[in-house]
């Protein structure tokens, strides 16, 4: 069964988004995700300063089997992306929730939140979906 | 529900996650394909691959149907064990399948591929009018692949006594028997290893014993990296019924001679090489990231348009490769359309990787 923590927000689509006492929000894909996939080699991510929308592509994730576009779940300024994913693409296999998060937005609209699924209807989701 | 092999319950067992292939549940990992790739690369692993098809040729005109049913000529198999590749056509020289034979002491053993097998079995049943021969499927035995640089010293500590001395007999591309099992030294990841076909009851103990030596199981992603690598056709993506073994990388396999030997497709092949074979199978290598993938469009500056037809990253290499189908006049670099962008790669002459290393220039 995959991992898929209580406190943190969901895309359908498989990614999450984590936001941090300061405000801000950390993008990444699932553990259910990850496990689809199979081994990630490449994950090609916004530049940092680049305005991204809710819903809209960010980035790609290429793995063996498979390349996936990663949505993302809220708009906003990128202020940061993992680099350590050009060197170790296989955190996001490892540590989908820690260390192999994507990218960091500054928010510019809160109720982008509100239209995410939490933890339980996320997982309804995956369910449907290997159904 | 697809069919199972004898290994099925180990497979899962063993974390195997199990997926659809050509109507078998298999394994495609144990959790890592990369991991399960490299050891194959730097050590050995075993692949469960009992959903091959197994046939075995007997009859007066054995050998005689084999050289109207086959573009290559079994009277090359001089000895018992001896093994030989080759295409089974169908009359406008497309590929029905791609297969090994094996001359056998009382006839031949043909092994086939999982998805192919129901039309294969049903042609070779079609061709076989006029000929003296019986057809007998295979289906209790189980096919083991012990692939990489240790797979021979590991099989052999398993196997110590008469089967661990055949083995040690054994030349590249031979089979031979003992005690009911057949031991083959063919593979399909380019390394050295070993092809076990033996009875299914025995599949299960004999792979926790090649486990309990070190043998990594592995999963059929890996085995499609490595035979990539290796630059290895796979059948219903470098060739099918629409093309001839001479578009396939696969004229080595035809045998012209001697004139005389009328085997299904010959009049085709023939006349296609008349006119001139207009494309090729190349090696693209993209070095920069990003993964090529099967089915994507192919730019020849100046020439035309081709396809993809197998594309993957390399795990040992770093980058992604792929096989691809071009007009016969590409030259040594070409675009690929990938996600809607242009990206220029470098066309090789596979393979790309020979026991572990780079190959291609």
């Amino acid at each position: 069964m995959s991992n898929i923590p209580g406190e943190l927000k969901y895309l359908s689509s498989h990614e999450w988004v984590r936001v941090e006492a300061d405000g801000t929000a950390t993008i990444g894909i699932t553990d259910h995700a990850q496990d689809l996939l199979g081994d990630v080699v490449f994950v090609e991510l916004p530049e940092v300063g680049a305005e991204i929308n809710a819903g809209e592509e960010a980035g790609v994730v290429e793995s063996v089997k498979a390349a996936s576009d990663i949505f993302s779940p809220v708009s906003g300024e990128v202020l940061a992306i993992n680099e350590a994913l050009e060197e170790s693409p296989d955190l996001v296999n490892n540590e989908p929730y820690e260390d192999g998060w994507f990218f960091k937005v500054k928010l510019t609209d809160e109720s982008d939140l509100e239209s995410l699924l939490d933890a339980e209807a996320y997982s309804a989701a995956c369910e449907d979906e290997d159904h | 529900m697809g069919n199972k092999t004898a290994l099925y319950d180990t497979h899962v067992a063993c974390g195997g996650k199990i997926v659809d292939f050509g109507g078998w549940d298999m394994p495609i990992h144990y959790g890592s394909q990369l991991e399960e790739h490299h050891i194959v690369r730097q050590a050995s692993g075993m692949f469960d691959v009992s959903h091959m098809t197994i046939v075995d040729l007997a009859g007066d005109d054995a050998k005689r149907y084999l050289q109207y049913l086959l573009a290559n000529d079994v009277d090359k198999l001089k000895d018992v064990g001896k093994a030989l590749y080759t295409g089974m056509l169908n009359e406008k020289g497309g590929v029905i399948d791609d297969l090994i034979v094996y001359k056998m002491p009382e006839g031949y053993r043909l092994v086939v591929n999982c998805g192919t097998r129901e039309k294969d079995l049903a042609w070779m049943e079609k061709q076989a009018s006029g000929f003296d021969i019986v057809l007998t499927e295979r289906p209790e035995l189980a096919m083991l692949a012990i692939q990489g640089p240790d797979a021979i010293a590991k099989a052999k500590e398993v196997l110590a006594g008469e089967k661990a001395d055949v083995i040690s007999t054994l030349k590249v591309f031979q089979g031979l028997e003992s005690g009911g099992w057949m031991l083959c030294r063919t593979g399909y990841t380019g390394e050295d290893g070993l092809e076990i076909i033996l009875p299914e009851e025995s599949a299960v103990s004999f792979w926790q014993q090649l486990q309990t030596a070190g043998v990594k199981p592995c999963g059929l992603g890996a085995r499609d990296t490595l035979r990539l690598e290796a630059g290895m056709n796979l059948y219903g993506s470098e060739m099918d019924e629409d093309t001839s073994p001479l578009q396939a990388n696969m004229a080595w396999t035809i045998a012209w001679q001697p004139e005389d030997r009328k085997f299904i497709g010959r009049a085709a092949l023939e006349a296609e090489k008349t006119d001139g074979v207009k494309t090729k199978l190349v090696g693209l290598v993209l070095e920069e990231r990003g993964v090529l993938r099967g089915h994507q469009k192919v730019i020849v500056e100046g020439v035309g348009e081709g396809e993809i037809t197998s594309g993957t990253f390399s795990p040992t290499l770093g980058y992604s490769i792929a096989i691809a189908r071009v007009p016969m006049e590409t030259g040594d670099s070409c675009s690929v359309e990938m996600r809607k962008k242009l990206q220029t790669v470098k066309v090789v002459t596979p393979p790309f990787v020979r026991n572990g290393a780079r190959v291609y220039k």
